[in-house]
């Protein structure tokens, strides 16, 4: 465990937004180390401050071209920005590509962004276990705006609405009939819809379909009605860049409707809920599975099962009668 | 449960197109279980080396096949060095001259793999050479 001066001296530096300092740190909550939770034990008072925004949608969708637009329109206010870009770790081998960060090197060497990348090691949900924490650390480094870049996303993979004040589901034509619009999910979660690639066959289409969605929704929380904007080719810069505001005016736009009616409030309780539930289960699920495994009962009870000599649910009833008093 | 993994970026500097090779890399180290960070081509030292201290990588292998590694290659390092990140290890690869080795081994490139190096020796240097961290 490291040292008190050593731990004050790391949270003043991430406080000062020093990069090698936070990307360490993040690597080390990737990694699961002890001394990595307790900084974040430090720092958590300082957060709350950013303005985090979720990106999801389909694999090839561009979320990460428009995530290095907005990017850009962010600078241009003068906002700092943090992105943290996930990709799907393989489930053989246990490596990744991380790509995302492609779209974005243009702005590498400018010091307000800080983009960091990151792979799911077995997540479900279209995150990694790390991203909550990595949030927090952008925030005590100052970011004003953080962006989440979820992997691509099928239709379940709404993890992303646990750490986002504003979500922004982005589409593209060419992916489904109208049942697809109706079906739970992804498509409950926005706040915000992007018609990406709108130059191309069924933009059109899309749009009304998701309208027509939008016009069955009984109520809107803060009576915020989703906008659903088109997004062009990105090589088109004029209308590009034309549509490129219209988004980040909605997001503006969003994020004032969340402060106005009290609705952040809500968000934050979700994300508060499901941070102490992952904790609960680091603090008592974990133990348990590693002593089983360490104490070679875990082989045991997978070869009962595999027997049929018993069935998962009298397994869990008995272990938890041994390990939960 | 505390897990380390190994992080390396796969870079083009300079002004160099051709990046099938610098691909192929990345999925075998993918496939051999460590995490890739692929930045794509034309990238400047200086983004390198900025994007290799935002991604917190172990490894930085840099692909370059215009004639321009002399020059760029050793700049890496040293922005790396002036930004207080020498423990990141840099590699290279690509088109290079032996008379060429000896300038760049001096510059700080830890090892240089041409045409012809099977993936598994290199996949090999780095098992042996770069630690997951403590």
């Amino acid at each position: 465990m490291a040292d008190e001066s050593e731990e004050t001296d790391k949270l003043r530096k991430i406080r000062e937004g020093d990069v090698r300092t936070a990307s360490r740190l993040i690597r080390n909550l990737e990694d699961d180390l002890p001394e990595a939770k307790s900084t974040i034990k430090r720092i958590f008072p300082h957060t709350g401050r950013a303005h985090v925004i979720g990106i999801t949608g389909p694999p090839g969708a561009g979320k990460s071209t428009l995530v290095d637009a907005l990017i850009s329109s962010f600078r241009k206010k003068e906002k700092t920005v943090g992105v943290l870009a996930v990709d799907p770790t393989s489930p053989f081998t246990g490596g990744a590509i991380l790509g995302d960060r492609i779209r974005m090197q243009r702005h590498a060497e400018d010091p307000g962004v800080f983009v960091r990348s990151l792979a799911t090691r077995g997540a479900l949900g279209g995150l990694s276990k790390a991203v909550g924490d990595a949030v927090h650390v952008m925030d005590v480094m100052g970011k004003e705006i953080i962006m989440v870049e979820t992997v691509g996303t099928g239709q379940q993979e709404v993890e992303i609405i646990n750490h986002s004040h504003t979500v922004i589901v982005v589409l593209v034509p060419g992916m489904g009939d109208d049942i697809q619009a109706i079906k739970a999910g992804i498509m409950e979660i926005a706040d915000i819809f992007v018609i990406n690639k709108a130059d191309r066959d069924g933009a059109n289409q899309l749009l009304s379909e998701l309208n027509a969605m939008l016009n069955m929704a009984p109520e809107f929380p803060g009576g915020w009605r989703p906008p659903v904007i088109r997004i062009g080719n990105v090589f088109d810069s004029g209308p590009f860049g034309e549509s490129l505001v219209e988004l980040s005016a909605a997001i503006g736009d969003h994020h004032r409707r969340l402060m106005e009616k009290d609705l952040l409030g809500d968000r934050m309780r979700r994300k508060a809920l499901m941070e102490i539930n992952e904790a609960l289960r680091d603090a008592i699920l974990a133990p348990i599975l590693k002593e089983l495994a360490e104490s070679g009962e875990m082989d045991r009870i997978t070869g009962r099962l595999l027997r049929k000599e018993s069935d998962p649910y009298t397994i869990a009833e008995e272990v938890a009668r041994r390990f939960l008093k | 449960m505390a897990k380390r993994k190994i992080r390396i970026m796969v870079a083009k500097p300079g002004l160099d197109g051709h990046d099938r090779g610098a691909r192929v890399l990345a999925r075998c180290f993918r496939d051999a279980g460590f995490e890739v960070i692929y930045t794509g081509c034309h990238q400047s030292p200086e983004q390198i080396a900025a994007a290799a201290i935002q991604e917190d990588v172990d490894l930085v292998g840099l692909s370059c096949l215009s004639g321009a590694h002399r020059t760029l290659f050793p700049r890496v390092i040293e922005l790396l060095r002036e930004q207080g990140a020498d423990d990141i290890v840099v590699i290279g690869g690509g088109i290079i001259p032996d008379q060429d080795f000896p300038k760049l081994y001096g510059a700080g490139i830890k090892a240089i793999f041409t045409p012809g190096a099977p993936l598994e020796a290199i996949i090999d240097w780095i098992r042996t050479n770069i630690k997951p961290r403590k």
